[in-house]
């Protein structure tokens, strides 16, 4: 049975109660215990800080050529935090209110409370690192509102929030580094997970340059390796986002939690051809001036495509605004995953436009009407450049291409409410856990749920099971070591090993394709059922025919591409297990076989409101599942209606 | 989608930073313009793959240039021939069909090559480590509106906060100068009323950490300004030697 460890209690006193109750190391003796943390993103950049400073040694890694790169950098919009600095009735209860309805009543509480309660604290923290966030006139932060908050609560440093947080974030590590407290692994890939009597003890490492696999031994093991989107192959993250420190820990033990729960962010840059690589975010904020629309018919939309007419010939009477004529209360603006849905409606309803037919319209020549041409170039010029730069077509005289993309994971490795996983001492923290967006992520909020973790909650969780160990440092020649290294070695020498005829990316983009098709934003049991056939299959294929060159001992990009997409292809077979096995609507997931007569999603409270976590069983075997169920003390539940 | 621009690469190869490398021409045939530049090194790849031969190693990771991490010095030029730009969100219309392009890894000594364009820019890490921080730790912190910053010092340290740290201002220096990535970060902080109290010694430990990498001398050229992807300007040079003479001139206490 799995225990939340959620403590007990009225729900905002748990987190101020759980802190005092947890066991405390004393000063002196936390430079006896060493912590491993990989990833260095948002979440692992500030642990790995923020442990270092309270005094224990820390070995932190990353896979990029510096700590600086973890794809947080990227994210654009901003932070969330209940400071209510502008008086609009902002509270800590109404973040998290908001958190929990936008996940479709699919978190956890008692997460999401703390989530709300720190995020006041990241704000402070980040301003006293020298992050320059937007500001009004009279020198104090301004805010906005985002992702169709009532409230403006949303901090800011242009489009570009994620940059300045992670480099406040790598600013707080590299002093740690320059004190001799971190010791910092760039190049480097964790390949496997030690576990010594069922604790995390150490990690097993590739040395991305040399090749080296290595041990590195530690009383814990913190994982903040990000979301696994790529399984789609294309999506918003980096190209070396991935899921394989997730999934060899979940192979060494650690339950996934709810794997079918992606985010589809509605306004993406649509596919041009086979060579994409990967899709590039339109900020969400375009929507509030920016009106959805696709052909009326599907003889007007093919004429379209083909050249025979151009956008101006379509009269105004033959556009469907889809959005406005479905929402009306909402209109363009609804969430995400609602946008995203009725964008691939209507495409497949043979109504897309672009060469491809896999777009929808996001038009703005009403706003420059009615604000001019200068105030949307003031709103928006920066996001209008790089769309211009990416499609060259000038959004100012033409409608944007848009189509939805895979964006944000909400599920991960299941985490109790001290963000450990159900093996002791490895622990999973920022979009790598499964714990607080339910089945949908609202706008904002990754941001501030990896600083969360990394700097408020696991400096003091950690300590409680650290306390709980003795002082022994970890037998480094403990046979278990030497096993899971040499195991890891067997692996990489397989991979090489592979002269097939396919690329690795051919797999990968068939994965993609696969995922896509059937667990991406509308799933049935007919489709998934499919679809898992077809996993097995290419990951036969993959094994047999795939093609991997060079050595191990030197850099070796298509060697770490084929690891990546071995455990994708594992991965993937999962999310469609959890998809089949989700008879449920719910955020993100849309099983067509629940909805409500309107088409929405609709959720199935009474048999589903459970988080599902995966257990892992052995090559080829069926994971099993178990449930934790979600107790809703402080909200209730209703299902979500933007008419 | 296959276009109709076919382009002959010269490449730099090189296996390791222990042996030496040279060029080889590839032909890439079938690019389309709408193509970024690193997905026609992929399209390129690709087809060295099946031909089972080594693909090019480059380094990239977030291909929206913001990470940094792209490089690559595209016939002459640091991120190619598009200002304001990395090479990641440079496209193929840029170029025209039969063009030849020449493909180098930066070029500086403290960026020793690592494989073919990769390279190692560890130094601007320990640059950082030796002082590219406030003194602060996790927790009591005062109140973020505590520190009121009039808008116009918070706009500025934003525009040199905005330093991606790709290293193509030291490709684009003749003497492989890191003088605009440093002080950049050292403006931000000499801006920021959170970056006064360690202000000068700040300046001494990174100058001297840039030193010691071995990165070359600034002559106002101003080529690294001109090749920045983001825009940060020379001012901040001029504010980092201002900043260091006067931590020369006294010490912390007495520039106060």
């Amino acid at each position: 049975m799995l225990d939340s460890k959620v403590p007990a209690g009225p729900l905002a006193e748990k987190w101020s109660k759980h802190k005092f109750n947890l066991k405390l190391v004393n000063p002196a003796n936390k430079r006896k215990y060493t912590i491993i943390v990989v990833g260095t993103g948002l979440a692992g950049s500030s642990a790995a800080a923020s442990l270092a400073e309270l005094g224990y040694n820390v070995k932190a890694f990353c896979y990029q050529d510096s700590p600086r790169r973890a794809h947080s950098i990227a994210a654009q919009g901003g932070i969330n935090a209940a400071k209510n600095y502008q008086n609009d009735g902002d509270s800590v209860f109404r973040l998290f209110y908001d958190t929990i309805k936008g996940g479709d009543y699919r978190a956890r509480e008692a997460n999401v409370h703390r989530l709300a309660e720190v995020s006041v604290n990241i704000i402070d923290q980040c301003v006293a690192q020298g992050v320059p966030f937007a500001r009004e006139y009279g020198g104090l932060l301004d805010n906005r509102s985002f992702g169709g908050a009532q409230v403006s609560r949303t901090f800011y440093a242009r489009g570009q929030t994620g940059q300045q947080l992670l480099l406040g974030a790598y600013s707080a590590l590299n002093r740690q580094i320059n004190n001799g407290k971190v010791k910092m692994y760039n190049r480097h890939e964790m390949l496997d997970l030690v576990t010594i009597d069922g604790h995390a003890r150490g990690i097993i490492t590739r040395n991305m340059v040399t090749g080296a696999i290595e041990s590195h031994e530690g009383h814990a093991v913190l994982l903040c390796t990000g979301g696994y989107g790529n399984v789609f192959f294309l999506s918003t993250n980096a190209m070396g986002c991935n899921v394989t420190a997730a999934w060899r820990a979940h192979k060494r033990g650690a339950f996934f939690g709810n794997p079918c729960y992606t985010q589809i962010h509605p306004t993406c840059i649509p596919v041009t051809g086979d060579h994409q690589s990967k899709l590039t975010l339109m900020s969400e904020s375009l929507r509030n001036d920016g009106r959805v629309w696709v052909p009326k018919t599907v003889e007007l939309a093919q004429k379209l495509r083909k050249g025979e007419l151009k956008i101006s010939d379509i009269k105004e009477a033959d556009r469907d605004y889809y959005l406005e004529r479905k929402y009306p209360s909402f209109g363009n603006l609804v969430p995400r995953d609602v946008a995203s849905r009725n964008a691939k409606e209507v495409v497949d309803e043979g109504r897309g436009v672009g060469a491809s037919g896999i777009a929808v319209f996001l038009d703005f020549e009403d706003a420059i009407k009615r604000l001019g041409e200068d105030a949307v170039r003031a709103k928006y010029g920066n996001l209008f450049d790089m769309y211009y730069q990416i499609t060259d077509e000038n959004p100012y005289k033409q409608p944007m291409r848009i189509y939805p993309a895979v964006h944000y994971t909400m599920g991960g490795l299941w985490v109790d409410y001290n963000l450990m996983t159900t093996v002791p001492g490895l622990y999973a923290l920022g979009e790598c856990n499964f714990s607080d967006h339910g089945a949908n992520r609202l706008g904002a909020s990754a941001l501030m749920q990896g600083l969360a973790d990394g700097y408020f909650v696991i400096p003091y969780t950690v300590g409680d099971y650290l306390a709980g160990l003795g002082f022994d440092p970890v037998d480094k020649n403990h046979p278990n070591f030497e096993k899971t290294r040499k195991q890891v070695e067997d692996n990489v020498h397989k991979l090489l090993s592979l002269k097939g005829s396919k690329t690795v990316d051919d797999i990968h983009k068939k994965l993609g394709h696969i995922m896509w098709e059937y667990c991406g934003m509308a799933r049935n049991e007919a489709g998934l059922i499919k679809a898992k056939g077809l996993i097995q299959a290419l990951k036969k294929e993959f094994w047999s025919d795939v093609t991997v060159l060079g050595e191990n001992e030197e850099m070796n990009q298509s060697l770490e591409k084929a690891g990546r997409v071995a455990d994708f292809l594992e991965l993937g077979e999962l999310m469609v297990d959890d998809a089949l096995n989700r008879r449920e609507s719910c955020g993100g997931h849309f099983r067509e076989e629940s909805q409500t007569d309107e088409g929405e999603a609709k959720r199935d409270d009474e048999n589903f409101r459970y988080v599902a976590a995966w257990e892992y069983q052995g090559e080829d075997q069926p994971e099993t599942l178990h449930k934790e169920a979600l107790e809703f003390e402080n909200v209730k539940l209703t299902q979500r209606s933007y008419k | 989608m296959s276009g109709n621009m076919n382009l002959t690469l010269k490449v730099w190869r090189q296996k390791n930073d222990k042996t030496r490398g040279k060029f080889i021409t590839y032909q890439a045939n079938g690019i389309s313009p709408d193509m970024s530049f690193l997905e026609m090194l992929d399209v390129v790849n690709e087809g060295l793959v099946r031909k089972g031969e080594d693909p090019i190693h480059f380094d990239h990771d977030c291909r929206e240039g913001i990470c940094g991490m792209c490089s690559l010095h595209i016939n002459g030029r640091p991120h190619g021939p598009k200002q304001g730009t990395t090479t990641c969100q440079l496209h193929m219309r840029s170029f025209h069909d039969g063009q030849t392009i020449v493909i180098e890894p930066w070029r500086a000594a403290a960026f020793p090559v690592i494989k073919d364009l990769a390279v190692d820019r560890t130094a601007f890490d320990r640059i950082q480590q030796a002082g590219g921080y406030v003194n602060v730790n996790t927790g009591g912190v005062p109140d973020a509106n505590g520190i009121p910053i009039p808008k116009v010092v918070a706009d500025e340290a934003f525009e040199s906060a905005t330093c991606i740290g790709c290293g193509a201002c030291v490709a684009a220096c003749k003497n492989a100068s890191a003088m605009l990535f440093v002080s950049a970060k050292i403006s931000q902080y000499a801006l920021l009323p959170q970056g006064q109290t360690e202000r000068y010694s700040r300046a001494q430990a990174m100058v001297a950490q840039m030193d010691t990498e071995g990165f070359g001398s600034c002559t106002n050229t101003g080529a690294c300004e001109a090749e920045c992807p983001v825009g940060i300007k020379l001012t901040n040079i001029a504010r980092m030697n201002r900043e260091y003479l006067t931590a020369k001139l006294f010490k912390e206490e007495e520039a106060h």
